[in-house]
């Protein structure tokens, strides 16, 4: 398989349970049976209203989660190994890092997770903290930043590693305008240059905007997946529009079937 | 290994920026210095006294801060939610685990050479003698001790989901197993069965604190003890230290992320 054409998300019959709240009754089913891939190069959208799975499914793949039965792999290695964490970058839709560091420490702290070499990191860090537009409080701690600047520092030490796959919850999140916009021109700057970005986002616009395929997920099932043109000329809605009208059609189903 | 020790710096620099150490540190530190500018009619005994207080006054501010810091390591990752941030990256939950113990070993080791020096200090001052083999001696010791109540106290923060609740549990069982403990034999064969059998079985199963407290032969000058019962003292802190990594390794792999 060449390279354009490499699996890098691999999710097969994804059941995702988790115990009833009240420990009786049944245990609700979070992910419910989805198989899904991310191929290489791609920006791959993942939408649905909130408890759709999305979180669930991300946290699998991060390896937080154990899957109730399925399985899922990163560029063909189980997502409980942590090598399989070596090429992704992850970028949390709160970002909460050790208040008590400093930008530099913080990026310095995570290339030795990833055992970057000395120079490369003090490398990648000049280099992402300019991009971020930090360089000029990076001494400063990470107490002392507004959220916009925390969630860029969050931005940094996702792609400190030089990520070949990059996950990203809800990125444009607590944003302006102007924010959002750069976090667009960071995703097309990463497609460019061949990486993965697979991201959630309640943003449609801007899912149509970036997005080379997309995945709506609804009460756990995926309800469609493909590439955004093929989706709104199969519609011929725009995203929002077809979104809607799955969920809507979703829940009709639902409730027809009592 | 450098993915742990990461951790591990990560542990002393909070523990170096946090006011509450610096606190409690300057107390101890303060209230050694002021004993050791007392002198009360030139009387050994009396001298002898306020050497002994002053090393008691070492081992509890060393328990507090040995308990305190470790206590709050898991709790305010998962409060704060760095913990999440943190497993993104290649490292396992055992690895997480190592370097927090690590941080909170190594932070203690800091703080206690500071301590014996104000110690070493204070004994030269009153009582005129310096055995420095035997401060060695006791010292080494008091850390390795540590070890084993900051294993206990990093087991205990993922049974507990609070640091208060872990701290103080952690620190009656130590100070209770340090001053009954050694006599629980004793007690044992003075009870009917069942009880005997459970307090004979605590009393070969719990670690015995008491083998890692040198305080009296450093205030009664008496020799250092000989190397080989230090090197088996030690062996046997870090036997304990391993079964509670492993206890907390388990109790990690168990405990739900979110």
């Amino acid at each position: 398989m060449n390279a354009q054409g490499e699996k890098v998300i691999e999710v097969e019959n994804l059941v995702v349970e988790y115990p009833a709240r009240d420990g009786k009754g049944a245990p609700v089913r979070a992910v419910d049976g989805l198989n899904l891939s991310v191929q290489r190069g791609e920006v791959f959208g993942f939408l649905g209203p909130n408890g759709a799975g999305k979180t669930t499914t991300m946290q699998v793949l991060l390896g937080f989660l154990p899957p109730t039965s399925g399985s899922a792999r990163l560029f063909g290695t189980d997502v409980h190994q942590p090598i399989a964490r070596q090429r992704l970058g992850y970028l949390p839709e709160m970002t909460y890092y050790y208040k008590f560091l400093t930008a530099e420490e913080l990026l310095l702290f995570y290339a030795d997770l990833f055992q970057l070499p000395r120079e490369v990191a003090v490398r990648r860090m000049d280099e992402l903290l300019k991009l971020v537009e930090l360089d000029h409080v990076r001494r400063r701690l990470i107490r002392t930043y507004s959220k916009g600047m925390q969630q860029r520092v969050g931005l940094a030490q996702a792609l400190i590693n030089d990520p070949d796959l990059l996950i990203l919850d809800e990125p444009t999140s607590g944003l302006d305008p102007l924010g959002r916009m750069k976090v667009r021109d960071i995703i097309q700057r990463l497609k460019n240059a061949g990486k993965t970005v697979l991201f959630s986002s309640h943003e449609l616009g801007e899912v149509e905007l970036v997005c080379d395929r997309v995945a709506i997920l609804h009460k756990g099932r995926l309800r469609a997946v493909g590439a955004v043109k093929d989706l709104l000329g199969q519609y011929q809605m725009n995203l929002e529009q077809v979104f809607l009208h799955l969920v809507g059609y979703a829940e009709k189903e639902e409730a027809a079937c009592g | 290994m450098r993915v742990i020790w990461a951790m591990a710096r990560v542990v002393i620099l909070e523990l170096i920026r946090r006011k509450d150490f610096y606190v409690l540190f300057t107390l101890a530190a303060v209230l050694t210095l002021l004993a050791g500018s007392v002198n009360i009619f030139n009387d050994r005994q009396i001298a002898r006294y306020v050497v002994e207080i002053n090393y008691l006054l070492v081992m509890i501010s060393s328990l507090v801060i040995a308990v305190t810091t470790t206590a709050r390591q898991i709790p305010n990752e998962f409060e704060q939610r760095t913990l999440l941030s943190l497993l993104a990256k290649p490292v396992s939950k055992g690895q997480v685990l190592a370097g927090k113990y690590l941080g909170a070993w190594v932070a203690c080791g800091l703080c206690l050479v500071v301590f014996y020096v104000f110690m070493m200090l204070l004994t030269y001052t009153k009582q005129h003698g310096l055995g420095v083999p035997l401060l060695f001696q006791a010292a080494w010791l008091h850390w390795v001790m540590l070890g084993v109540v900051i294993g206990l106290a990093l087991a205990g923060s993922l049974v507990f989901a609070a640091p208060s609740s872990n701290a103080t549990i952690c620190l009656v069982v130590v100070v209770g197993w340090l001053g009954v403990g050694r006599y629980l034999d004793k007690l044992a064969f003075g009870t009917a069965e069942p009880l005997q059998s459970v307090l004979l079985a605590l009393y070969y199963l719990l670690p015995h604190l008491e083998f890692f407290d040198l305080r009296e032969l450093l205030i009664h000058h008496w020799p250092p003890v000989k190397w080989g019962a230090v090197a088996i003292a030690t062996l046997y802190g870090w036997f304990y230290m391993a079964l509670l990594y492993a206890l907390s390794c388990w109790l990690f792999q168990r405990k739900r992320m979110h």
